[in-house]
């Protein structure tokens, strides 16, 4: 097998390279489609395609002029050109924006849902049943476009907690969606956020009400499947005064040749003292070790802390994605409010990550913490993009922000574009970067203690990317360690 | 008229002489550029928080030729830096070299105007460096200077040749009578074991406004040495957008250190390109900013080549409604491998007004490299305040003692005893005048 890394010539390297190549180029262990009937909308974008997605969805026509007024918008934008990113134009028209998997009546139960699509979550180790039974998370598993099942619906609706899809929401709790909707990220956002107001398919919608401690994890499954289908999903989520919700996201999709396109919307309201953590684990299909495929990954995140001593923390592992351009940001709006970001990203082979964080201070004594771990091999490019802003009347405001880039090999790029903006005195803002490789007296430390090479490369990545890693909860922490190691252990002589 | 319509108009009627050494060339290319490009607005990501468009909405007069004797040495006389007796002074009236008021004391030291130099024995130094910064400054600004070089200057240090006084170069602008746009132009050539100190220094005479849009090249060979000052203490009628690019082309040491303390509007542009296994470059600045002006600091260290070495401190006060940026790029190509890059920038903000941009920004394609950057803003040390109030030393003086040792680390890169002197005086006044 002919590698593309190239690796220092040492003997003992070479020796190695059967190892490193055997996990560095391992296989997407995820690639595989379920065939699944799909009830599709006809290709391509226009206002008929998006009347179809609403008249699908039954939704209200407030909903239907919102995605009309936003697919207008949408037309009079271009593509933002920013980013450290490279990819051929998008044909928008080539896309087919509804699939829904053809179901006879809603489930009541997990035992009405399709036993493929059981099947699918299996494979990927997140089947219904046995999270339900063992793990005690609630699972809103959404395929394509429509959520296939939502588990501790009960439990949670006792609490007066609300966690359903966002078409079911749209049509139970119109005032909560029209107060909420595009109040964080409005559709005039930006160029993909646009789109998605125009043509989201389904989502989650969970809603905290004051007080409410919100008892377990709540997740979402994202999974891109039909061929040629984007997946534009929209995500809200509603914390009432003193109430705290933990909500995790994760993405694998299939091995496709043609790239997808993914333009999300993840939208985070905090009132006063609530807490919102959200956290992310993304391994979409990357493209092949040429660079050929894999998703295309351009999110929108944003939380607002509306309230005093409100709290929202993002936390994400970035694995998958031929292109990922995303920046989970945080509007810190109430005074003594806290914006987190923990962030690790990995790109090998050709993927490019564009990823960051935008922390606004508008609010006294806000505080903000960034840290994020980017590691890139292969002949991939990672870059940090992040904004602290503090604004005039933000006074005592903090933000302590670190980004490490970690280079194995010497064909891949790793850049910090942070962007500083200070108009008050008070404020205190500090930022540090460094750039390093993994140290030849690392390895060698381990290799003394009887650690292998290859062992020691994991055990170094693990603790670079530690800090990130201990703020996801348990759930995912071990997916995650298991994701950094399918992406990048051995990879460096 | 816009902008470019202006300059078109004006480019057509510039008429340098009979093309001497291929200029004519190069301004043609330039001006070419220039007309796609246009002035950057606050849409170019690098003119981003430095807005100039509007600038050129006011009428500037871009002067065709030098004047002579406008500025008398009198005028001269008094925007002399102390110790200017024992420096070669090299002086530019509204971005032309003059002859008549520059005086060249060292003898190993070569001096003349490009065009002769483009000519003769350096035309193939000439053919290769000039414009070199605009593979890095790509805007409309750098194009500028170059579609209008006319009266630049030539600046050559021989093999082994150490250049006993430091260069003073003096960049006048006459507004007097009329706003005006000066285009000051410099190429200089550091041959091997060369060593040389330059210092720029920038004036304006009368109460016009003057634009400023400066460019110095400096190439460093093998073993070279160079010390590079840029101290602006203009006032505030005045912009200025100061690019000074220094590739090492051999295994060379290079300093340089920019003191902004006064001006309207400056942008500085420095780039250091190591092109060369082996080099060190050590970049300081140090800013302080009063009123409405705005200081923008734009640095590139760009590692082209293996095992080299740069570090950078910035540091920062601002007072008043006064804005600071800065923008610190660190490239490491992939064949760099061991590079060492540093780089740190600090601000203080004294008052709740003004407000600070920073952006440090790192773009590596090598792995075994060690960089790291930071930068800071914040106020002064609280419990610094109060250590030595309790001991008794007014707050005043206890704010001064700060910001003096804040200000000291910059300070001391400085080499040039009488230079240094001179700006120690100017921050001492400052501070006594903000703090008061």
């Amino acid at each position: 097998m002919k590698t593309e890394l190239i690796l220092p010539k040492s003997p003992e390297v070479e020796n190695e390279l059967t190892t490193i190549e055997k996990t560095v180029f391992s296989d997407y262990k995820y690639g595989f489609v379920t065939e699944i009937e799909a009830d599709e909308a006809p290709k391509g974008l226009n206002e008929d395609v998006i009347r179809f997605i609403s008249a699908r969805k039954k939704e209200p026509q407030w909903m239907l002029d919102w995605r009309l007024k936003a697919y207008r918008q949408w037309l009079t934008m271009k593509s933002p050109d920013w980013a450290n990113i490279h990819y051929p134009a998008i044909n928008y028209q080539d896309i087919i924006y509804y699939s829904a998997p053809k179901q006879k009546i809603n489930p009541k139960n997990l035992d009405e849902i399709d036993p493929e699509l059981i099947r699918t979550f299996e494979r990927l180790g997140i089947s219904l049943e046995e999270q339900k039974r063992l793990t005690g998370v609630a699972v809103d598993a959404v395929i394509d476009s429509v959520s296939i099942g939502t588990s501790f619906k009960g439990q949670l609706a006792e609490l007066g907690i609300i966690f359903c899809s966002m078409s079911e929401a749209i049509q139970e709790h119109p005032e909560l969606i029209r107060e909420h909707l595009g109040s964080v990220v409005p559709i005039s956002d930006n160029y993909f956020s646009a789109l998605n107001a125009a043509v989201f398919s389904d989502g989650s919608f969970c809603y905290i009400p004051k007080g409410v401690r919100c008892p377990m994890e709540l997740s979402t499954y994202f999974r891109i499947n039909a061929i040629n289908t984007g997946q534009f999903e929209r995500t809200l989520i509603v914390a009432e005064a003193g109430s705290y919700v933990s909500y995790l996201e994760g993405c694998t999709a299939p091995m496709r040749d043609e790239n997808q396109l993914h333009a999300a919307v993840v939208e985070l309201v905090a009132l006063e003292n609530a807490e919102i953590k959200y956290s992310t684990v993304q391994n979409w299909y990357p493209g092949d070790k040429q660079g050929r495929g894999g998703v295309y990954n351009f999110v929108t995140k944003r939380g607002i802390c509306k309230g005093n001593h409100s709290k929202i923390s993002w936390t994400q592992v970035e694995t998958g994605s031929a292109i990922t351009w995303k920046y989970p940001s945080v509007i810190l709006k109430g005074d003594y409010s806290t914006g987190e970001f923990y962030s690790v990203a990995v790109t090998n082979n050709y993927q490019q990550a564009d990823t960051g964080t935008k922390m606004m201070h508008l609010g006294k004594n806000t505080r903000s913490r960034i840290v994020s771990k980017g590691i890139s091999a292969g002949f991939s490019n990672n870059s940090y993009r992040g904004l602290v802003h503090v604004s005039k009347n933000a006074s005592h405001a903090r933000n302590f922000s670190q980004c490490d880039s970690l280079l194995l090999g010497d064909k891949c790029g790793a850049h910090t574009f942070p962007y500083i903006e200070v108009r008050n005195n008070t404020a205190v803002v500090e930022h540090e970067a460094t750039t390093s490789k993994i140290g030849e007296d690392q390895i060698f430390y381990c290799n003394q203690r009887g650690i292998d090479t290859e062992t020691a490369v994991a055990l170094i990545i693990n603790g670079f990317a530690k800090e990130v890693m201990n703020q996801l909860p348990m759930e995912f922490a071990v997916e995650a360690q298991k994701l950094l190691a399918i992406s990048l252990e051995g990879s460096v002589g | 008229m816009n902008t470019i319509a202006y300059f078109k108009e004006r480019f057509d009627q510039f008429q340098p002489g009979e093309d001497q050494g291929g200029l004519d060339k190069l301004r043609g290319q330039a001006f070419q550029t220039f007309s796609q490009m246009g002035i950057p607005g606050s849409k170019h990501e690098e003119w981003k928080y430095t807005r100039i468009a509007g600038l050129f909405n006011k009428e500037f007069q871009l002067p065709a030729d030098p004047l002579t004797g406008i500025v008398s040495p009198d005028d001269l006389n008094r925007l002399r830096l102390p110790g200017h007796e024992a420096t070669n002074e090299l002086v530019f009236v509204n971005g032309f070299y003059s002859f008549s008021l520059s005086k060249i004391r060292s003898t190993n030291l070569q001096v003349l105007a490009l065009e002769e130099a483009a000519d003769g024995e350096f035309r193939g130094i000439v053919n290769q460096w000039l414009g070199d910064s605009s593979h890095y400054q790509k805007d409309g600004l750098n194009a500028l200077n170059t579609a209008f070089v006319h009266g630049a200057v030539f600046i050559h240090a021989g093999k082994a040749e150490h250049i006993e006084h430091p260069l003073y170069i003096y960049h006048i602008t006459d507004a007097r009578s009329v706003n005006i746009l000066s285009q000051p132009r410099s190429l200089m050539y550091l041959s091997e074991q060369a060593h040389a100190q330059v210092v720029e220094n920038y004036a304006t005479l009368g109460s016009n406004e003057s634009f400023t849009n400066q460019i110095m090249e400096i190439i460093v060979e093998q073993e070279a040495r160079l010390e590079y000052y840029k101290v602006q203490n203009d006032g505030s009628n005045t912009n200025q957008v100061s690019t000074t690019h220094i590739r090492q082309i051999g295994k060379s040491f290079i300093q340089a250190v920019t003191i902004s303390l006064d001006g309207g509007l400056i942008r500085n542009n420095l780039n250091v390109i190591l092109d060369a296994k082996n080099c060190e470059a050590h970049l300081y600045g140090l800013y302080f900013q009063t009123g409405h002006s705005h200081i923008d600091n734009h640095t590139i260290v760009d590692n082209v080549k293996p095992n080299c070495l740069s570090n950078e401190l910035y540091k920062g006060i601002l007072n008043h409604q006064s804005t600071g940026v800065f923008n610190g790029k660190i490239f490491v190509r992939q064949p760099a491998q061991k590079t060492n890059a540093y780089q740190s920038n600090k601000n203080i903000l004294l008052s709740d007004t003004c407000s600070v941009n920073t952006k440090p920004q790192l773009e590596i394609f090598a792995d075994d490299v060690k960089c790291t950057h930071g930068c800071t803003v914040g106020r002064l040390n609280e419990e610094g305040l109060f250590y030595l109030q309790s001991r008794g030393i007014s707050e005043k003086t206890a704010r001064n003692l700060l910001l003096s040792a804040y200000a000291s680390d910059i300070l001391d890169q400085i080499k040039l005893l009488s230079l240094r002197g001179w700006v120690e005086k100017l921050i001492n006044e400052r501070l006594e005048k903000e703090l008061s």
